[in-house]
């Protein structure tokens, strides 16, 4: 699950992981408001205004309609507040967003913490993600922070510092001393690195995280550690034991439709092109995906009806799929195993005459158990539905529906 | 004899008096499976309501009382873990767990645990194992394999059954066929598995299915190459990639299932898959006759 900086940061200050301290709003006076509440609390000068949007790259991004950059610093309370103005409620575009954007409905109001003092503040990059070959977590680590660390790794792999730890003990102090001194650190700031390293272990294994990225990772002017921003994945199959982690998803950061299909217990992912497709089981459902793509069509979505696919959950996978205005043809594909393809069939065809009218051609494959009494349903229903049995017949189907 | 389980496997269900276990325990003793008996805490001491086989309260208990050697897990994913180190503890030697939803912290410490322990771990989130004929543990279809010569090895449920009909169809029956499961931390990785048949006197070829996320197709292909290459491993392998269409960083249904950098993309992995000496297909729908084909040369 993906949450907000602000959600990550929560995370991480309970914890006791230090970070760059904010407070989150979602109109321009409070914005204000919140400036000052800082101004009292940190003594901070002044303030970095962050729109709320699950991606990336918002420093560099701008609002569609008002042109301000995701990330900015203000000076003034005057300049807090037209910021937040010109962020919250409109559309900002970053490289990872899409040319479409995400709507900004919330700023996070955040402290200065690249005050001058007695050193110039350094960034660099800390992270801990799962190492899938490894089977355990790892540390990384670079004094090239603040910039994109796949660059760093891919033209200076020598300056990622990675450290594994072992599932059993957990994180050694040694461990977190090897990264510090790597990172070229001493005196005070080495020992604010450790326990920064330490908390932030705690908390990746606290939290069931997958992943943590902190980037920048900030040693500032008078050598404390703080987390200036965080990227936070949590393990979805953790959340039964996180509820208060669980509680922060944002729908409205999610497409409409794979919100509407996760409240049926679908699992469906929207994508931009013009085949949509219904399937049980994941594997197959990416792979009828790619049989779309080499019959000269484009995926529209991906969608795994799962095990126990019934008329119930045919139904609102095609309510779904037809909600979709770019889809030209639908392909259902069912290898029926337990689950018995001229049950599917018979779902198939009332969930048709149920929402009716349906323009665009429907490919159905049945295969496995019961899979010729499946196709004779279909062909009997009198229905507008293409039956197929071979997956290469299937993909030969939806050729000739794009034709 | 093929691989991991056969006739002679002695089987207990973990969660045997669940929907799950009941159900899947039912299918797994009508296709022959030799099937002795289970396990649900607290439940222990009476026979099976349904399926009249002794259920026991400890996986010990059940070992000590048939000799039990393999074990298939139908537990739901907050206590799964669990059940598979106790299952390592009674000294099962090969466990199956079925379940999906994992925490994947969970099965980090399981993974440790077993590294003490003489035991092999199947999945979790997979359809289990089969050995076409003689004993099918897991939830597959059991009427759509054949008794033959060819390995499977997926991580995928469905796309396996495609894969296996299609062989069994183009006339090539199989061996025994693994799911590995589609999670990102399992017990078996698919060049074990493909080590396993390559290995197995009773296997001719080898189906090997994964899809994008992580290097574990990679690591087999990269083995397969360097066996060849020591004049080992010669049986053909025909290998297909699910996702090529999947966008990066988003989860494609299986946990594991997600891109992460350059080199987990269907594209790349397929790459080094052909460059390894694999037979590669872009579609499922290939996949019977490229084996049909390869076995030939």
């Amino acid at each position: 699950m993906n949450i907000h900086e602000y959600q990550a940061k929560e995370i991480l200050k309970s914890y006791g992981v230090r970070v760059q301290e904010g407070i989150v709003v979602s109109t321009p006076q409070a914005a204000v408001e919140a400036a000052r509440e800082l101004q009292v609390e940190t003594g901070t000068q002044g303030w970095v205004v962050k729109a709320q949007i699950h991606a990336g790259g918002r420093g560099k991004g701008r609002t569609l309609e008002t042109d301000q950059e995701g990330v900015k610093f203000c000076t003034t309370l005057e300049k807090v507040e037209t910021v937040s103005k010109n962020l919250l409620g409109n559309t900002l575009v970053t490289i990872q967003t899409g040319p479409q954007g995400k709507k900004v409905n919330k700023v996070l109001i955040a402290q200065d913490v690249y005050y001058d003092g007695p050193q110039k503040p350094k960034e660099f990059y800390v992270a801990i993600l799962l190492d899938r070959a490894k089977a355990c977590n790892v540390i990384m680590a670079s004094t090239e922070g603040g910039v994109d660390i796949e660059e760093v790794a891919h033209h200076h792999p020598e300056k990622i510092i990675k450290e594994w730890v072992d599932p059993h003990v957990g994180l050694q102090p040694f461990q977190a001393r090897k990264v510090a001194f790597a990172l070229g650190l001493d005196g005070e700031a080495f020992k604010e690195m450790t326990k920064f390293i330490t908390t932030l272990y705690t908390a990746y294994v606290g939290s069931d995280a997958t992943q943590f990225e902190i980037n920048p990772c900030l040693r500032t002017s008078d050598n404390k550690i703080l987390a200036v921003d965080g990227k936070v994945n949590i393990d979805d199959n953790a959340l039964f034991r996180h509820a208060h982690i669980a509680d922060m998803r944002d729908t409205s950061e999610e497409d409409p439709l794979e919100v509407e299909a996760s409240a049926a217990g679908l699992n469906y992912v929207k994508l931009d092109g013009n085949v949509g497709c219904m399937v049980n089981g994941a594997g197959l459902a990416m792979a009828t995906m790619d049989i779309i793509k080499l019959s000269g069509g484009k995926p529209a979505n991906f969608l795994d009806v799962g095990g126990g696919a019934n008329a119930q959950t045919v139904e609102a996978g095609f309510r779904i799929i037809l909600k979709d205005p770019n889809v030209k043809a639908i392909l259902i594909n069912i290898f029926g195993g337990i689950v018995r393809c001229d049950r599917v069939a018979n779902g198939v065809v009332e969930a048709y005459k149920k929402i009716g009218d349906i323009k665009v051609p429907i490919i159905v494959r049945l295969q496995g158990t019961n899979a010729e009494e499946g196709a004779r349903v279909i062909q009997e229903s009198g229905l507008k539905v293409t039956s197929a049995i071979l997956l290469k017949d299937a993909a030969a189907r939806v050729e000739e529906a794009l034709a | 004899m093929s691989v991991l389980v056969n006739k002679d496997s002695r089987v207990i269900v973990q969660g045997f008096t669940g929907n799950e276990g009941t159900f899947h325990g039912g299918q797994m003793i009508e296709y022959g499976t030799n099937v002795v008996g289970g396990v649900t805490p607290g439940k222990g001491g009476h026979p099976h309501e349904k399926l009249g086989k002794p259920v026991f309260n400890t996986v010990r208990e059940a070992v000590e009382a048939t000799g039990a050697n393999v074990s298939i897990i139908f537990v739901p994913p907050a206590f799964a873990a669990d059940a598979i180190m106790e299952a390592a503890d009674a000294g099962i030697k090969v466990i199956i767990c079925i379940t999906e939803g994992i925490p994947v912290k969970d099965m980090m410490h399981v993974k440790h645990y077993l590294k003490d322990h003489h035991c092999r771990l199947i999945g979790p989130n997979c359809p289990g194992v089969i050995t076409a004929g003689e004993a099918k543990i897991g939830i597959m279809p059991g009427f759509i394999f054949k008794p033959g010569r060819i390995g499977v090895v997926s991580k995928s449920g469905t796309l396996t059954y495609e894969a296996v009909d299609q062989l069994t169809k183009a006339g090539l029956g199989q061996s025994t066929c693994i799911g590995i499961g589609g999670d990102p931390i399992i017990g078996t990785t698919t060049k074990e598995a493909v080590e396993l048949l390559m290995n197995d006197p009773d296997t001719d070829g080898i189906v090997m299915i994964g899809e994008i996320g992580g290097g574990m197709e990679a690591e087999a292909a990269r083995w397969i190459e360097a066996e060849r290459a020591a004049g080992r491993a010669n049986k053909p392998v025909v290998g297909f990639i699910a996702g090529q269409t999947a966008p990066p960083g988003r989860r494609m249904g299986h946990a594991g299932a997600i891109i992460g950098g350059a080199d987990d993309t269907a594209e790349a992995k397929m790459k080094i898959m052909a460059g390894c000496g694999i037979h590669v297909v872009d579609t499922p729908a290939h996949i019977g006759e490229t084996m049909l084909a390869a076995l030939k040369k």
